[in-house]
């Protein structure tokens, strides 16, 4: 497994664990005013997820399977 | 009468959008099913993220935030955000680069080539199509509801249209939003098929992302800007906090998070991976699918968060968008418009679920066994779109008869079920010991925990034991006899392995 691969999983790991949020349970404050802190964190949480894939598909992007499809353009058309 | 307008405005704007596509068609039954695999990255991920938004990212969104407040968000869709995306990438590339090299269109093709079993693929078919079929009768079925809602009594006012519709008090019945609706998707996915819903998909959800802000910053302002319409929500709703109605525990918080695995195994949304023109295509989905479900998420929730101080606690949840919209906003313009979003979200699912069960029923039922060479493509096409002419009616039909049933209670067991089978396809792809016992011994064991479950709940309707969502027992069960059964027992082919994991 290349190295770029292995650290994403476990940063995907992280971002699991992170999603449970429990300090934010019973926290009733409010981001600028109109956004309570439980929804302000999941929101910034799928920015930050974004960011993550962003990242994993800079480093750890498949390239071989890629390849690997376009060898056989031609037989894919024996479908069964 | 204005609203109507402005939907029927929407509608004819879609279909001649959706049939413009077909001018692109090449006429093969290739590009009927998979768009002669050509859809770029934009297109593509405007029609997976429709595909996967139903009319629960408008109006459930909204309807659930009303009832448990803020952890609503986490529960559906920062969850989402993380988890679609590693199954688009995880399951989705691969797929697509095996379906492009040996030309399959449909799951079902790819378990039998990847399991070397035809046997296998009859026990799948049955499963797969009836977890898709509740799927789509949700789909119309809340379509007609929200009509009704539109054109209902509202108080000692009487509906719309008294003088055609007696019998429902004014309203539009669902015999005739239930007709235009699949006749509106049967005419673009019958005359262009795959390319064609990728098309309707890209238009649809640009519409209800428009119509979600359109009614969030509309409300705000009605409500005196977003500070004071948060200061007049409940503050139980403001905490994931579990009271007597709204909150979250975090063992059911946890394992909700199975839930969105279930687009591993959608296959419809199969179909869509397999429209890619290349696997790059995938990147800007891969990204954007969390930032999309937050544009129309966030400004949801917090409508329903705020209609806990406007409404009362027993308004259905299903109606608390349309009515904060019907009651802060009242201009028949706007609320025709977001009625219009509200079935974009909709169809925008409806449209691949019906092209992805034709395209099963011709391929892996008519066509299946080499009997492919006996048909012209024309004659292919032909039967795909009779499949789904039939599908249609059926859906149509059941939908008239089941109409007074709650089958969104159905909505979390199908995508529970679609969850649960995503050990399947994981080890499909990625671990070469995989074996057909093992695959069998998943299913069965997916299948025989989901139906428990499904019992124990009444059939239907939120079910958890001591908090645990069924589908982690579902998931796990098929895990475990995949992997146990497969090390007992003969692994694949040498030919099997070289033909599905690249070297």
């Amino acid at each position: 497994m290349k190295p770029a691969v292995l650290i994403a999983i476990v940063v995907f790991i992280v971002l699991a664990i992170l999603h449970q949020d429990v300090w934010n349970w019973d926290n009733a404050d409010l981001v600028f005013g109109f956004m309570p802190i439980g929804l302000a964190y999941h929101a910034g949480y799928s920015i930050v997820a974004a960011t993550f894939w962003a990242i994993v598909m800079k480093f750890a992007w498949p390239t071989r399977l890629e390849e690997w499809a376009d060898e056989t353009d031609d037989a894919a058309t024996n479908n069964n | 009468m204005t609203p109507i307008i402005v939907i029927a405005i929407y509608l004819g704007a879609l279909l001649a959008f959706a049939l413009f596509s077909s001018r692109f068609s090449r006429g093969t039954s290739a590009d009927y099913f998979v768009a002669s695999r050509s859809i770029g990255p934009f297109m593509l991920l405007m029609s997976v993220f429709g595909t996967t938004m139903t009319a629960f990212a408008l109006v459930g969104s909204t309807g659930k935030a009303f009832q448990l407040g803020i952890g609503t968000y986490g529960l559906m869709a920062s969850s989402s955000g993380l988890i679609h995306a590693a199954c688009f990438l995880v399951i989705g590339i691969r797929l697509w680069a095996i379906g492009k090299r040996h030309g399959y269109v449909t799951q079902i093709q790819f378990f039998r080539g990847r399991f070397d079993s035809n046997a296998f693929g009859y026990l799948l078919f049955p499963i797969l199509v009836l977890l898709v079929i509740p799927y789509l009768l949700i789909g119309v079925i809340g379509a007609s509801k929200t009509m009704m809602g539109l054109t209902g009594p509202k108080g000692p006012n009487p509906g719309m249209f008294p003088e055609f519709f007696e019998s429902t008090g004014g309203a539009i019945p669902p015999e005739l939003t239930g007709a235009v609706i699949c006749l509106v998707v049967l005419c673009y996915v019958f005359a262009g098929g795959s390319r064609a819903a990728a098309w309707a998909n890209t238009f649809q959800t640009i519409v209800f992302m428009a119509m979600g802000i359109l009614a969030f910053t509309l409300i705000s302002n009605k409500l005196g800007g977003v500070g004071a319409a948060i200061e007049q929500a409940k503050a139980s709703h403001l905490v994931r906090t579990e009271s007597d109605h709204a909150g979250v525990s975090p063992i059911t918080f946890l394992t909700y998070m199975f839930i969105p695995l279930s687009v591993g195994m959608f296959p419809h949304l199969f179909q869509h991976w397999l429209t890619a023109r290349s696997a790059k295509a995938f990147k800007l989905t891969v990204i954007a699918h969390p930032i999309c479900i937050m544009i129309v998420w966030v400004p949801c929730v917090l409508i329903g968060i705020w209609a806990t101080g406007i409404l009362p606690p027993d308004a259905t949840p299903g109606a608390v968008l349309a009515m904060m919209v019907g009651k802060l906003i009242g201009s028949p313009i706007i609320v025709g418009m977001v009625t219009a979003g509200i079935l974009a979200a909709i169809m925008s699912s409806l449209d691949s679920q019906f092209l992805c069960l034709g395209t099963m029923f011709t391929n892996d039922i008519v066509l299946h066994g080499g009997k492919k060479n006996r048909f012209t493509d024309k004659q292919v096409i032909l039967m795909a779109r009779l499949f789904i002419v039939g599908i249609v009616t059926l859906t149509y039909i059941l939908s008239l008869v089941l109409f007074k049933q709650n089958v969104f209670d159905l909505a979390i067991w199908c995508f529970s079920g679609f969850a649960a089978l995503t050990p399947l396809v994981i080890a499909a792809l990625y671990w070469k010991r995989a074996t057909l016992p093992g695959a069998y011994a998943s299913v069965i064991a997916t299948t025989v925990t989901w139906f428990y479950f499904f019992k124990q709940s009444g059939y239907g309707g939120e079910y958890t034991v001591n908090g645990v969502m069924p589908v982690a027992y579902c998931w796990l069960a098929g895990a475990v006899a995949m992997i146990v059964v497969s090390l007992v027992t003969k692994p694949p082919s040498k030919q099997t392995i070289a033909k599905f994991f690249p070297s």
